[in-house]
């Protein structure tokens, strides 16, 4: 990843406001995912912030080396959860990827430009999307995947035997459905749902249970057919161009329909919906929509949360005998603020033992494609939040995110432990529906 | 350093140390420039030992190369300790952070200095043990670093600061030697050397583990917030605690200016109007506790208090704590920076000192907020500043330089816990004369006759400190009384 060093480019460089709310107290290093596994200044929030302002005054230019720094943040913003000041780092460092891929494509980093390339024909597209994982699933369902793993993996390259880990046992099916997916009787609210790029193809299961949860408090389920993924990928990996695009497109589509929320189910989603507001502050004809847009966004988590207190939904739980563990998804902690309502939903179900592990809310390595670009210490992580996870003696790992998910998965089978990984959604349908 | 003699410094670092611990990239070098202080400076090289021998390897090529040594932990110090004010190695030694051994029977443990101060709480907890000091910082700062400043905290007022918890400590020597001074008994023969070394601020040597006294845990512990409508009868009350014959374990004090941006991240109850609050914990057996408590509620009440309020559960105690212990930061909201300030006035001069700190601060036209030890009369007023506005540092450091003079004129003193570093050595000459200030550096030299440990720490004087790296501070040399 060699290249000639660049300067930031375009309209979003990081702002001097953003960046000097830092006063350099070092609070944000032990929250720091990467820190903490390397213990360098260079790996941590302070270090990056101190870089990317200095990239900005014109101090120093982006070559390889600092590029790998700014490339091996997970951007999991516990940082701005341990920070006293109120640096918005996430958007610090959104702001500076999408800086260095304004440069003219001749200069971009090739392995950032492919991640680009990658993103916008593939994710973007449902058909494209689908067809890259059909093989996943042929490969899971016709077994390939226990072949590797019992004889094959040992004798691969471990980063590759690294990446097959990653390869979730899929579903057969995905979930297609869109319009109206829920209408009960009597209707107590009207919600949107948004269905992801990933959510839908590897965990149908969890919409079916969105929409079966919702429907029991009495909630008329749309999906707009036409809504595309929510861009928070490519907005991580610096293409805020396409970013910008996809919001404008969700804006647009939403817009037609009366509700009285957007309802999503992955919080890496739902943290950039609530952050489309921002987003397209600069463009006069779009700020105003998306600031409303945002404002109807909730996670499906915390809708569900406060509307379970005055619903007959906890009469119709039964009883789940089991030892839970929580990992708080960082676009749900970090970014959203929401920490209570998974841990309320889980006290809801009857039986259930909420076993909380320690550092709950550290990130687990996924972050979106970093588990796949930044393998070596995406699994460093992991190793560690396993050791966290087997000490809770847990048969049921929850999440709030299709990556933690995947990720975790990954962990579980890595280390041999007997335990399922679901949404927090999926084990409330689960109780729900035993009934 | 030309670009020929770094090499072949780096070659000679190799020899003992791998690579991946040497840092030399310019680009890696600039993380290493700046602590919290306001000053920067950049290093030759960086390294990251993970044992005393690689320290002592590259103190030995330093004093081949005839360059400075700098030791620092995770950048925390507000006096500018850690910067490598005339270039050199800097030494990192925050992967040095084992916690090697807890002796439960004699109360001890040894640790490696890149330990943080709270993870050493952590892992003490099951025993029933605490390490005293607990600066508000403790989240981050290495014990490492403690022993080099002398770190005090808000539980200083009862226990004493860092070096009444400090039995032996493994140093290496500017001449490479590794030693132990002191060990692991409550006294050891001969000059109490463990004792020069606390608070030497990496002057005269490199500490690579530390034996530290453990206390046991009190059976309870009270938290009280005390709401105050103004600093004067907040700071008369503590006073009156203190001579009511009751020493509680901590008795901080928050000021409106900092209540007002503390409550809205903590949620902690802190009143938003109150005009200042006292934070007071106090510990012991439940009997005790139960009368101490009474007495510093009644002292409380007949300065006026609006209302003392006790802490119900641990969470609201951990929460009322966490808004006192990240004040600091909290502060950095308001303002793109802040100059925090660290002076000790004797208790009863405090209602006098902060309301002449508060209005030498109006005067040079600046928002000056006040978190502090009250008990021990140790301030931290802070500055909030834009460093881009036209003379604003100048006129800041201007400022820090009259508030320390206040200090020391009502009989107090230039540091509570934070360190002389970079920032104060100018003071210096107000709290010792010249023949003080001579026999220090006489110590000084008889540890390192070359002066290239950490050079340009506490002393005033020092060859070439003038011609240093320094951004900032360079400016300011010919300002007068401060940085000289």
């Amino acid at each position: 990843m060699s290249f000639v060093p660049i300067k930031f480019a375009g309209s979003d460089i990081p702002t001097v406001e953003d960046l000097r709310n830092c006063i350099h107290c070092g609070f944000c290093l032990p929250s720091c995912p990467t820190y903490i596994a390397t213990g360098h200044e260079l790996e941590s929030p302070r270090g990056r912030l101190h870089l990317i302002d200095s990239v900005r005054s014109g101090r120093v230019d982006i070559n390889d080396r600092l590029l790998g720094h700014l490339d091996l943040c997970l951007q999991c913003r516990a940082c701005e959860t341990a920070c006293p000041s109120g640096v918005p780092y996430g958007r610090i460092m959104e702001d500076a990827r999408a800086s260095i891929m304004a440069n003219p494509k001749s200069l971009q980093p090739r392995q950032w430009r492919l991640r680009t390339f990658l993103l916008r024909y593939v994710i973007t597209q449902p058909i494209i999307l689908r067809f890259a994982i059909f093989p996943l699933r042929i490969y899971s369902k016709i077994k390939l995947q226990n072949l590797f793993r019992n004889h094959i993996s040992k004798w691969v390259p471990k980063r590759i035997a690294d990446l097959e880990a990653l390869i979730p046992e899929i579903s057969s099916k995905s979930f297609r459905r869109r319009g109206i997916l829920a209408s009960p009787e009597k209707i107590s609210a009207r919600v949107a749902l948004i269905m992801g790029c990933v959510q839908g193809e590897m965990f149908p299961q969890t919409h079916e249970a969105t929409i079966g949860v919702l429907e029991e408090l009495g909630c008329e389920v749309i999906a707009p057919p036409s809504q595309v993924c929510c861009g928070a990928l490519h907005l991580h990996a610096g293409d805020m161009q396409k970013s910008r695009e996809l919001a404008k497109k969700n804006i647009e589509v939403f817009e037609e329909y009366q509700v009285d929320a957007i309802l999503v189910n992955a919080a890496g989603c739902g943290s950039t919906l609530k952050e489309y507001g921002h987003l397209l502050r600069e463009d006069n004809k779009w700020a105003k929509r998306a600031t409303v847009f945002s404002n109807q966004v909730q996670d499906i988590l915390e809708f569900v949360a406060s509307l379970m207190q005055n619903s007959n939904l906890q009469k119709n739980l039964s009883t789940l005998s089991i030892n839970v563990t929580l990992q708080d998804s960082c676009h749900l902690a970090h970014a959203q603020g929401i920490r209570e309502a998974p841990r309320e939903i889980l006290n809801q179900i009857p039986g259930l033992n909420l076993h909380e592990m320690r550092n709950p809310d550290r990130c687990c390595g996924s972050a979106g494609i970093y588990s796949l670009v930044q393998s070596e210490m995406s699994n460093e992580i992991l190793a560690t939040k396993m050791e966290d996870i087997l000490t809770t003696d847990s048969s049921i790992i929850c999440t709030a995110n299709p990556g933690c998910t995947l990720q975790l998965q990954s962990g579980v089978r890595q280390s041999e432990l007997d335990a399922e990984v679901l949404h927090v959604i999926d084990l409330l349908y689960r109780s729900l529906s035993q009934k | 350093m030309e670009n020929n003699q770094l090499a072949t410094l780096i070659s000679e670092l190799l020899q003992k140390i791998d690579r991946s611990k040497i840092l030399d990239a310019p680009e890696d070098l600039l993380v290493y420039e700046y602590d919290t202080s306001i000053d920067r400076a950049i290093p030759d090289v960086v390294i990251l030992p993970t044992n005393a021998d690689e320290v002592s390897h590259a103190v030995k090529v330093a004093e081949i190369y005839g360059i400075p040594v700098i030791p620092r932990g995770s950048g925390t110090g507000f006096a500018g300790g850690a910067l490598p004010v005339k270039g050199g190695i800097l030494i990192v030694l925050t992967a040095m952070n084992n916690i090697r051994e807890i002796d439960v029977e004699n109360r001890t443990a040894i640790v490696e200095p890149g330990v943080i101060n709270l993870h050493l709480h952590e892992a003490l907890e099951p025993f029933n043990l605490i390490y005293a000091p607990d600066p508000s910082s403790q989240r981050i700062c290495t014990i490492g670093g403690n022993v080099g400043t002398n770190s005090g905290g808000p539980h200083t007022l009862a226990h004493g600061s860092t070096v009444n918890h400090i039995l032996g400590i493994e140093v290496v020597l500017p001449s490479g030697r590794i030693v132990w001074l002191g060990g692991k008994q409550l006294d050891t023969p001969g000059i109490d050397l463990r004792g020069v070394f606390v608070g030497s601020e990496g002057t005269l040597g490199i500490v690579t583990a530390i034996c530290v006294n453990l206390i046991p845990t009190n059976e309870t512990i009270r938290t009280m917030l005390a709401i105050f409508d103004s600093i004067d009868s907040a700071s008369e009350a503590v006073s009156a605690i203190i001579r009511s014959g009751v020493i509680p374990m901590a008795m901080e004090m928050m000021d409106q200016e900092t209540i007002k941006v503390v409550e809205p991240r903590v949620q902690a109850g802190y009143p938003v109007d109150a005009g200042a609050v006292l934070l007071i914990e106090v510990e012991g057996l439940s009997e005790a506790v139960e009368h101490d408590s009474a007495v510093v509620v009644s002292a409380c009440n007949d300065l006026g208090a609006r209302e003392v309020r006790t802490a119900e559960s641990a969470l609201e105690r951990e929460s009322l704590w966490e808004g006192r212990k990240s004040a600091i930061g909290a502060l950095g909201q308001t303002a793109p920076a802040i100059y925090l300030l660290d002076g000790v006035v004797p208790r009863t001069k405090l209602p006098e000192i902060l309301n002449k700190v508060l209005s030498a601060s109006s005067k040079a036209g600046f928002k000056c907020a006040n978190m502090f030890h009250a008990g021990d009369g140790n301030l931290h007023p802070t500055v909030l500043f834009d460093p881009l506005e036209h003379g604003a540092t100048d006129r800041v450091l201007e400022l820090g330089g009259e508030i320390m003079k206040l200090c020391v004129d009502a009989g107090g003193s230039i540091t509570g816990e934070h360190g002389i570093g970079l920032e104060k050595r100018s003071y210096m000459e107000w709290v010792f004369t010249d023949a003080d200030l001579a026999a220090m550096e006489k110590v000084r030299f008889s540890f390192d006759p070359v002066g290239n440990f950490n050079p340009c720490k506490i002393l005033p004087t020092g060859h070439g400190c003038a011609q240093g790296h320094m951004q900032i501070t360079d400016q300011h040399f010919s300002a007068p009384g401060v940085y000289v």
